[in-house]
């Protein structure tokens, strides 16, 4: 390697100009709010009304484990309304750091037009990470309320839910941009999906509880992102405390810094060439 | 010259094992213009993005405003302004909204920066336009509103990478006669091109680059002096025939009264010290179709870099 040329790992290059980055990205959805709204909040309730009412209907109750052996009869509702919030988190996370993402760094060339400013590649992608991050935690906000509204939920404890709503965003923002990184076209996007996002919406415990599932389906994904999130939700959203807490948010936080370190990497690789 | 404000010295970058850069030094001063040229592929690109710190150099050192890239980046770019190839505008921000945007890259913010973004979209004849977006923009609106974005931070030194390509003639003026003033306001101007024309009009001096190495500089009427012949006659051969049909007709007597034959096409060019006596010769020829003209820039360049097609870059 020739002397001056950095590692593809060496550690973040960042300065505070990521915050203009961050304020382009929400001054372009200030315009184009109402229809990335009808998408982000929209589709989730319609799934919670759908699904909770009428399989809720088929359901009735389902029983959720609580610390010591014990379980709670919980509505299929309750259920599900606080798994599905974690999915929003995870989705409205994945298709910013996705496909708006993109858009901006390959197709539009927003990025390159920015790189001629003092402002890091690294800047950037944080910009990115925190934006998606950002759009998740709007988006639950908005379905948290309408759940509080329709008297889903009254735990106070729902406060820390939205904090590890919010970092449940930055955890699947990096993740995300790991494949934006990759990406040619937009269709790579789909294995990310249909691979790795759809199946684990399934046995991360958002539509039924975990404890159905074979055991190595179980063990498999104990290991899951989602799953940490609707371990630590569901019990908040039943003013509960969640057992393993700290377990869960290292993992978590642990997947996102991880993530974002690989995400850094590969986004310089692609910029190198 | 004052002090050199951009220096690059023994640059060098391959790609794979390919040199696509090599052992490449210049230099601009204060209130310059130089201008990059080379075919396709010759490395202008390159050379403009590690200049940026877009890319590391493999080799040499790159000194700008009196600090070194990459390592001072963000120093350098503080005062640097740029205008890609391509446009990158941002689709979905008014002309205003994008030079505001642009701005905060800089750390420039709202109040100061609005009368500077009226001063800049009346410089770039586009006032009228603050309110549209670049969709709702000509080409040459959205090179001038490239341009503007790139002044938002008064740079010191503007690196340009074909300002005006697929502009059309009005357009080319125009951006000209911008670059013109901000040359008059003692700014410094790093310039790609293709056309020969914009490169003799606006720049100082030239650095002509094939194969990614330097292979003439100078100020563009000394090269022509100094690699050319004065004068050219351009005999075209009749609707069908080619080159060879124009050799035929006039024999080797009349291509003895000129220093350098080329052939490209159907057209056979004639480079001479003094074309008197060609042209007496040529003018008993009468139905003969042929142009007397000064050597030009266009002529070093193909002198220079030939004139085959470059299918690379």
């Amino acid at each position: 390697m020739p002397r001056n040329h950095p590692s593809l790992w060496h550690p973040p290059r960042l300065s505070t100009r990521f915050v203009a980055v961050w304020l382009r990205n929400l001054l372009v959805w200030r315009k184009l709010a109402l229809p990335s709204l009808v998408g982000n909040i929209a589709e989730p309730l319609i799934w919670l009304v759908a699904f909770g009412y009428g399989m809720g209907a088929l359901v009735g109750t389902v029983a959720v484990p609580l610390p010591g052996g014990q379980t709670q009869t919980v509505p299929y509702l309750v259920f599900l309304a606080s798994g599905s919030l974690c999915m929003s988190a995870m989705n409205a996370a994945t298709f910013e750091a996705l496909y708006s993402a993109f858009s901006r760094m390959h197709v539009q060339k927003t990025w390159d037009g920015i790189l001629n400013a003092p402002v890091t590649l690294d800047d950037i992608v944080l910009a990115e990470m925190l934006w998606a991050a950002f759009k998740a935690l709007f988006t639950v906000t908005v379905i948290l309320g309408v759940m509080l509204a329709l008297g889903i939920s009254h735990s106070p404890k729902l406060a820390l839910a939205w904090l590890v709503l919010g970092l449940t965003g930055v955890t699947f923002a990096s993740l995300a941009l790991i494949f934006n990184a990759l990406a040619k076209g937009y269709d790579f996007f789909t294995y990310y999906f249909t691979l790795f996002l759809t199946p684990m919406m399934f046995v991360s415990g958002v539509f039924f509880p975990r404890e159905q599932l074979p055991e190595w389906v179980q063990t498999a994904s104990a290991a899951l992102p989602l799953t940490h999130a609707v371990q630590l939700v569901r019990p908040l959203f039943l003013d509960r405390w969640p057992t393993d807490a700290a377990l869960h948010l290292a993992a978590l936080a642990g997947t996102a810094v991880v993530a974002f370190w690989l995400a850094l990497a590969l986004t310089r690789r692609r910029f190198a060439g | 010259m004052q002090t050199d404000l951009f220096q690059v010295e023994g640059l060098g970058k391959r790609y794979g094992g390919r040199p696509v850069v090599e052992d490449l030094s210049f230099s601009i001063g204060t209130g310059e213009c130089v201008g990059l040229l080379g075919p396709n592929g010759a490395g202008k690109t390159t050379t403009l993005r590690m200049a940026l710190g877009l890319i590391p150099p493999d080799a040499g050192r790159i000194r700008i405003l009196g600090h070194t890239m990459p390592a001072d980046a963000a120093t350098i770019k503080a005062r640097l302004g740029v205008v890609a190839q391509f446009d990158t505008l941002d689709p979905d921000f008014t002309c205003a909204e994008n030079l505001l945007v642009y701005g905060r890259y800089f750390g420039l913010r709202g109040a100061a920066l609005r009368p500077r973004i009226a001063e800049l979209l009346e410089f770039a004849a586009l006032a009228h336009k603050a309110n549209a977006r670049p969709g709702e923009l000509s080409g040459g609106m959205r090179r001038r509103l490239s341009l503007a974005r790139a002044l938002v931070n008064d740079p010191d030194l503007l690196l340009l990478d074909e300002p005006t390509t697929g502009l059309d003639p009005q357009a080319r003026h125009l951006m000209w006669e911008r670059l013109q003033r901000l040359l008059q306001q003692g700014k410094s101007i790093l310039l790609t091109t293709h056309f020969m024309d914009e490169a003799e009009r606006l720049c100082h001096r030239l650095v002509i680059i094939d194969h990614g190495r330097k292979i003439a500089e100078g100020a563009p009427r000394e090269l022509i002096a100094q690699h050319l012949e004065p004068e050219v006659v351009e005999v075209y051969a009749e609707q069908g025939a080619d080159a060879a049909a124009v050799h035929t007709l006039l024999g080797p007597a009349v291509g003895a009264l000129a220093q350098r034959i080329e052939t490209s096409g159907e057209t056979v060019f004639f480079y001479t010290q003094d074309a008197r006596p060609l042209l007496a010769q040529l003018s008993q020829r009468p139905r003969l179709r042929m142009l007397h003209r000064p050597a030009n820039l266009e002529d070093l360049f193909l002198k220079l870099t030939g004139r085959q097609i470059r299918s690379e870059g």
